[in-house]
C-alpha cells in the first residue's frame, strides 16, 4: 500500500514542475512562429529591419528557451522517479509518443535552434529560413506528441488491458493518435502559445512605444503580434468550445465540475456564470446564471442536457461493484496465469476494472468490502469541484479580455495610430501576464478536473505513485522549489534586462550599450539616457 | 525466434545505440563543461571553448532525453523500477543537468567576472556529476540492485543511496568521467589553437590513459563478481512478468556470454583500440582522428557492459528471481514494432542533419571575432 501521503508530495511535485514547464513552453511554441513569420518577410522583400526583428525577439526566445529546456528534462524523467507504477502499468502506449516526440520533435527543434543563433554568417538567406521555420515545426511537433500522450490519460482509446502481463498494452496506434480528444488539445494548447507570444510581443513592443525607443521596430512588430494575436485568440476560444464538448462525452464528471452542475435539470440547462460550490453539501451557495446557455454551450442544442454530480456518484458506485470481482480475479491470475475460472471471472468484470481499484485505497482487502467504503470511493470519483470550476472560469474570461484587447489593437494599428493611443499601450504592458495565468489555469482544469485518475476511469491517482519515503518526497519537493525559485529570478532578471537593452538595429554591428542598471519595467526612462532614434 | 523475440533484441540493440550517442555527444559537452577551468584560463579562451560546442550542446542533449523516452517505451518496466529505484542519484542527476542550459544559455549575458566565474563552477559540477552517476548506475547494474515486486508488480527499492557508492561503481563512474574527460579535450583541440590546443592536449593523453587502466581494472573485478545466470522462466518473446522465472547467482557468471560466443571478445577490444588509439592520435596532434577513436572506445565500453550483461537489464541483489531482462520487461509486440517503424525512418534522419549542422559550423572558433562582440557568439 502506498502512504497517502507520499501520493500527496508526488501530486504536489508533478503539478509545479509541469506548471513551471508550461510558464515556458507557450512562448516557444508561438515565438518561433512570429520569428519564423518576420525572417520570411525579410528574405522576401529583403528589408533589414526585418532581420533585426527576427534577431532581437530571437534573443529573448533563447533567454526563455533554455528554461524551457531545463525544466522538461525534468518531466521526461519524472513519470519514472515519481509515478513508478504508473511507467509500468501504461509506459507501452505512453511511452511511445514520448519517445516518437524525442526522434521526431526534439532532435530537430534543438539541432536547428543551434543554426538558428549561430549560424546567421554560415547558412545563405534561404538556408537560414528554412532552419527558422523547421525550429518553429519541430516546437509544435513537441506539442503534439506530448499531447497525444496526456489525451491518451484523459480518454483511454486504443488500448486494453492484459491479464497476462498485468498492465495496459497498445491495440492502435492510429486510435491512439487520432482520438478526437487529443486533436482538439493539440490545436487548442499550440494556438494558446501562439496568443501568448503575440501578447508578449504587444507588450514589450508597446514599453518601447511608450519611451518612443526603437519606433519602427516596435510598430512592425506590434502590428504583425496584434494581427496574429486576433486571429489566434478566436482560434484558441472555437477550439476551447470544441474541447468542452469532447470532455462532455468522455469525460462526465470533469464537465459537471466545470459547470458546478450538482443536480441535472430539464433541458435547455441554465449556465452558472458566478457560483460557490460546495463538495460537502453537493450544491452551489450562490449562483448567477444565464438561462440556456450551458445546453447551447455544451451539447450545441437547446435539448441537450448534462448530467449532474448526483447521478455520476451513483453510476460510479454500480461500476466499484461491479469492478471488485475483477481485481479479485486478477489476484489470482498473478499466482496461476492459467487459471481459467479467474480469467473468465475477469473477463466478465474488466470494463471496471479501475473502479475496483478505485476502492482497494479504502478496502485493501476487498472481500472484506463494506457499502460505506464503496459510498466514500464514490464519493471520491468527483474532481474537487470549486477549484476545476474556478480555474475555467477565469481561464475563458481571460480568454475574452484577450479578444478585446486584440481587437482594439489591431483595429489602431491598421490606422496607423496605436503609437498615440497612450491608454492601449499602457493596457498591453499589463496584459503580458494574463495569456500565462489563462494558460496555467487551463491545465488545473484539465489536470484538477481527471482525478481521482491518472489515466482517466482505468488508473487511480492513489495506486500510480512510486514508494518513496515521506523524507525522499520531502526532500526532493523542496530541492525543486528551492532550485526552480532561484531559475526564475535569474530568467526574469536576464529577459527584462535584455528588453531594457533593446534591439540592436540595422547592421551596426555590436551597439551594446553599457551595463545599464535593472530597472523595473513600469518605471519611465528618460528617453536620452539610451541614445534613442526617433524614427517615423 | 518469433517476431516479439527478434523485435525485442531489435530494441535492446537500439538502446545500446543510444547510449552510446548519449555517451559520446552528451560526454563531449559535460567534458568541455568539467575541463573549462582548466583548458580555458581567461574568459576570451572560455567563451572560446563554450562557443565550440555552443551550437550543438542542445542537440547533442536530446540523446540523453530520447534514451529516458526511449527506455520507456521499450522496457517501461526499466524505467519505472530503475528511475524510482535509484531516486537520490536520479535527483542529483536531473539537479545537475538543469542547471546546464542555463549555464550556456545565461554566462555571456551579463560581463561581470563573477557572474561569468559562477557559471563557470556550475559548468564544471553540471558536467562531471552527470557522467558519473551514468557510470556508477552501469557499475550497479553488475552488482544487482535491491528491488522486488508486489503481486501486482507494484516495485519496492529496499537499499539505500550510499549502497549505489560501492567501490566497483565508482571505478565505473569514473572511467565514465574519464572518457567524457578525453572526448571534450579532443573536441577543445579540435576548435581551438594555441595555448588551449596544448592544454586539452595533454589532458586528453592524461584521459586516455586513466580510463585505459580503469577498463582494465573494472575487466578484472567482473571476472570474480558473482554474475545472474537465467535457469527457468517462460522463454523468449512470450509475454510475461518478473514473476515467473528463475535466476540462479554464480562467480563468473558476467563472461559466461564471452565464453559462448568468443567472437564477443572482440567488443572490449574494441574498446581498448580507441582508448590506446586516442591517446596516441592526441599526441600527435590529431585531434578529428583522435575523436572518431574515442567514439569507438565509448562504443567498446558499454559493448561490453551490453554483453556481458544479456539477456539481464536490471538485476534484482534481492530476489534474483524477480531480476529484469529483456523478455520480461519489455512492451507488447504492438508498441516495438510501431516504435522500430519510427526509429527506422527519424534515426537517419537525425545523423543526417546532425552531421549536416557540424559541417555547417566547422572550422576554428576565432577567438578574435569573438573579443569584437560577435553578436551571436556566448
Ligand atoms: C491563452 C490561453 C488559453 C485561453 C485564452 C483559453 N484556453 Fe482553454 N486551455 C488552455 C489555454 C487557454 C491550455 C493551457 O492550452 C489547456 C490546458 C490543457 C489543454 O489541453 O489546453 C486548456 C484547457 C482547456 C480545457 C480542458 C481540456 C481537458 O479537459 O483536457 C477546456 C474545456 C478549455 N480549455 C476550454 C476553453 C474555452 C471554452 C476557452 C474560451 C475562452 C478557453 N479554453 C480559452
Ligand atoms: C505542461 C503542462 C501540464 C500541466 C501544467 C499539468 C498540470 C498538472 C497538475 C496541476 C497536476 C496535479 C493534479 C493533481 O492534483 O493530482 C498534474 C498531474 C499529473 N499530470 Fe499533468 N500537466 C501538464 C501536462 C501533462 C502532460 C502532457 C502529461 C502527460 C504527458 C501529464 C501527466 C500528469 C501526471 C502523470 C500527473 C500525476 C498524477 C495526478 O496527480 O493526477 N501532465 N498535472
Ligand atoms: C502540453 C504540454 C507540453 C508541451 C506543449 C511541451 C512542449 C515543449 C516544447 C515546445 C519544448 C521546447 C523547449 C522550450 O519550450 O523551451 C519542450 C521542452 C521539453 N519538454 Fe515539454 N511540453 C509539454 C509538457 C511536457 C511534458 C509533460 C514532458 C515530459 C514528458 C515534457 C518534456 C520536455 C523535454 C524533455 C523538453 C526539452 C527538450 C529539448 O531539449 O529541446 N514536456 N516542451
Amino acid at each position: 500500500m502506498i502512504n497517502g501521503t507520499v501520493v500527496d508530495l508526488s501530486r504536489i511535485q508533478f503539478a509545479a514542475t509541469a506548471l513551471y514547464h508550461f510558464l515556458f513552453v507557450p512562448l516557444t511554441l508561438g515565438l518561433s512562429f512570429l520569428l519564423a513569420a518576420m525572417e520570411t518577410v525579410y528574405v522576401t522583400t529583403g528589408r533589414s529591419i526585418y532581420k533585426d526583428m527576427a534577431q532581437f525577439w530571437g534573443k529573448l526566445l533563447m533567454i526563455n528557451f533554455a528554461l524551457g529546456v531545463a525544466t522538461g528534462l525534468t518531466m521526461e524523467f519524472q513519470f519514472g522517479t515519481n509515478w513508478s507504477f504508473y511507467s509500468s502499468f501504461v509506459g507501452d502506449i505512453f511511452g511511445a509518443p514520448l519517445a516518437i516526440e524525442g526522434l521526431m520533435a526534439f532532435f530537430m527543434e534543438s539541432t536547428f535552434i543551434g543554426l538558428m543563433v549561430f549560424g546567421w554568417e554560415r547558412l545563405s538567406k534561404g538556408q537560414h529560413l528554412a532552419v527558422t521555420w523547421l525550429v518553429a515545426l519541430g516546437s509544435n511537433l513537441s506539442a503534439l506528441w506530448i499531447l497525444v500522450a496526456n489525451g491518451f490519460m484523459q480518454d483511454p482509446v486504443g488500448a486494453a488491458f492484459d491479464p497476462v502481463t498485468m498492465r495496459m498494452q497498445l491495440t492502435s496506434f492510429p486510435k491512439l493518435i487520432f482520438s478526437p480528444d487529443v486533436q482538439s488539445k493539440f490545436v487548442h494548447t499550440s494556438i494558446a502559445g501562439y496568443v501568448t507570444a503575440a501578447i508578449f510581443v504587444t507588450g514589450v513592443s508597446a514599453f518601447y512605444m511608450l519611451r518612443r525607443r526603437h519606433m519602427a521596430l516596435a510598430k512592425r512588430s506590434f502590428r504583425m503580434a496584434a494581427l496574429f494575436g486576433v486571429l489566434a485568440t478566436m482560434g484558441v476560444i472555437t477550439l476551447g468550445d470544441a474541447l468542452g464538448f469532447v470532455a462532455a462525452s468522455v469525460q462526465p464528471t470533469k464537465l459537471a465540475a466545470m459547470e458546478g452542475l450538482w443536480k441535472a435539470e430539464a433541458a435547455p440547462m441554465p449556465f452558472n456564470l458566478i457560483a460557490f460550490p460546495d463538495q460537502a453539501k453537493h450544491e452551489n451557495r450562490f449562483e448567477v446564471q444565464l438561462p440556456d446557455l450551458l445546453s447551447l454551450l455544451v451539447t450545441h442544442s437547446l435539448t441537450g442536457r448534462v448530467r449532474g454530480i448526483d447521478a455520476l456518484e451513483g453510476q460510479a458506485e454500480r461500476k466499484i461493484e461491479n469492478g471488485i470481482p475483477a481485481v479479485q480475479a486478477l489476484e489470482a491470475l498473478s499466482r496461476d496465469p492459467k487459471d481459467a475460472a479467474a480469467l473468465a471471472q475477469f473477463d466478465a468484470h474488466r470494463s471496471d476494472l479501475g473502479y475496483g481499484f478505485l476502492v482497494q485505497r479504502y478496502a485493501p482487502d476487498l472481500s472484506k468490502v463494506t457499502p460505506a467504503q464503496v459510498s466514500e470511493a464514490a464519493r471520491d470519483s468527483i474532481p474537487p469541484v470549486a477549484a476545476v470550476f474556478w480555474s475555467f472560469r477565469l481561464m475563458v474570461a481571460f480568454g475574452l479580455l484577450m479578444l478585446a484587447f486584440f481587437g482594439l489593437a489591431a483595429l489602431y494599428t491598421l490606422r496607423n495610430s496605436v503609437q498615440e493611443q497612450t491608454w492601449l499601450l499602457k493596457a498591453a504592458l499589463w496584459m503580458i501576464p494574463v495569456p500565462f495565468l489563462a494558460d496555467e489555469a487551463g491545465w488545473l482544469v484539465a489536470e484538477l478536473g481527471r482525478q481521482p485518475w491518472t489515466v482517466f476511469g482505468v488508473l487511480p491517482t492513489w495506486m500510480s505513485a512510486s514508494t518513496h519515503s515521506v523524507t525522499y518526497m520531502a526532500f526532493s519537493l523542496i530541492g525543486f522549489i528551492a532550485l526552480y525559485s532561484i531559475f526564475i529570478v535569474i530568467e526574469m532578471y536576464l529577459m527584462v534586462r535584455a528588453i531594457r537593452v533593446g534591439p540592436s538595429e540595422h547592421g551596426d554591428p555590436g551597439v551594446h550599450p553599457a551595463q545599464p542598471r535593472p530597472v523595473l519595467v513600469g518605471r519611465p526612462v528618460p528617453a536620452a539616457a539610451h541614445g534613442t532614434r526617433l524614427e517615423d | 525466434m518469433d517476431l516479439y523475440a527478434v523485435a525485442q533484441v531489435i530494441w535492446w540493440l537500439l538502446l545500446g545505440v543510444l547510449l552510446m550517442g548519449l555517451a559520446v555527444m552528451v560526454g563531449m559537452d559535460m567534458g568541455v563543461g568539467a575541463i573549462l577551468r582548466y583548458v580555458a584560463r581567461s574568459d576570451l579562451e572560455r567563451r572560446v571553448a563554450l562557443n565550440i560546442i555552443g551550437p550543438h550542446w542542445d542537440g547533442n542533449q536530446v540523446w540523453f532525453i530520447l534514451g529516458g523516452g526511449a527506455i520507456f517505451a521499450a522496457f517501461p518496466l526499466i524505467y519505472a523500477t530503475a528511475f524510482s529505484g535509484f531516486y537520490v542519484v536520479m535527483l542529483l542527476l536531473l539537479w545537475t543537468m538543469i542547471m546546464r542550459p542555463l549555464g550556456f544559455e545565461y554566462r555571456s549575458q551579463i560581463a561581470q567576472p563573477a557572474w561569468r566565474e559562477a557559471w563557470d563552477w556550475v559548468l564544471l559540477v553540471s558536467g562531471a556529476v552527470p557522467m558519473i552517476v551514468f557510470g556508477a548506475a552501469f557499475g550497479n547494474l553488475f552488482r544487482g540492485v535491491p528491488f522486488h515486486f508486489a503481486w501486482n508488480l507494484t516495485s519496492f527499492y529496499t537499499g539505500s543511496f550510499l549502497g549505489l557508492l560501492n567501490p566497483f561503481a565508482i571505478v565505473t563512474g569514473v572511467l565514465s568521467l574519464s572518457l567524457a574527460v578525453m572526448m571534450g579535450a579532443l573536441t577543445v583541440m579540435n576548435g581551438a589553437e594555441g595555448a588551449m590546443f596544448q592544454r586539452a592536449r595533454g589532458l586528453a593523453q592524461a584521459a586516455a590513459g586513466t580510463g585505459l587502466a580503469l577498463f582494465a581494472i573494472g575487466g578484472f573485478w567482473v571476472h570474480a563478481m558473482p554474475g545472474y545466470r537465467l535457469t527457468g522462466g517462460p522463454g523468449e518473446g512470450v509475454p510475461q512478468t518478473p514473476l515467473q522465472q528463475a535466476v540462479t547467482t554464480a562467480p563468473g557468471a558476467w563472461l559466461a556470454n564471452f565464453g559462448a560466443h568468443p567472437i564477443l571478445w572482440l567488443v572490449p577490444l574494441a574498446g581498448f583500440a580507441g582508448m590506446i588509439g586516442a591517446w596516441l592520435a592526441a599526441r600527435a596532434g590529431r585531434s578529428h582522428l583522435g575523436w572518431w577513436l574515442g567514439a569507438l572506445a565509448w562504443i567498446g565500453v558499454i559493448g561490453t557492459a551490453g554483453a556481458a550483461l544479456f539477456p539481464f537489464m536490471l538485476p534484482s541483489s534481492t530476489d534474483p528471481s524477480m531480476s529484469l531482462t529483456v523478455w520480461n520487461s519489455s512492451s507488447s509486440e504492438t508498441t516495438l514494432l510501431w516504435m522500430a517503424g519510427f526509429a527506422a525512418v527519424f534515426m537517419p534522419l537525425i545523423l543526417w542533419y546532425t552531421g549536416w549542422a557540424f559541417w555547417v559550423m566547422r572550422g576554428k572558433v576565432s577567438a578574435e571575432k569573438i573579443a569584437r562582440g560577435d553578436e551571436h557568439a556566448y
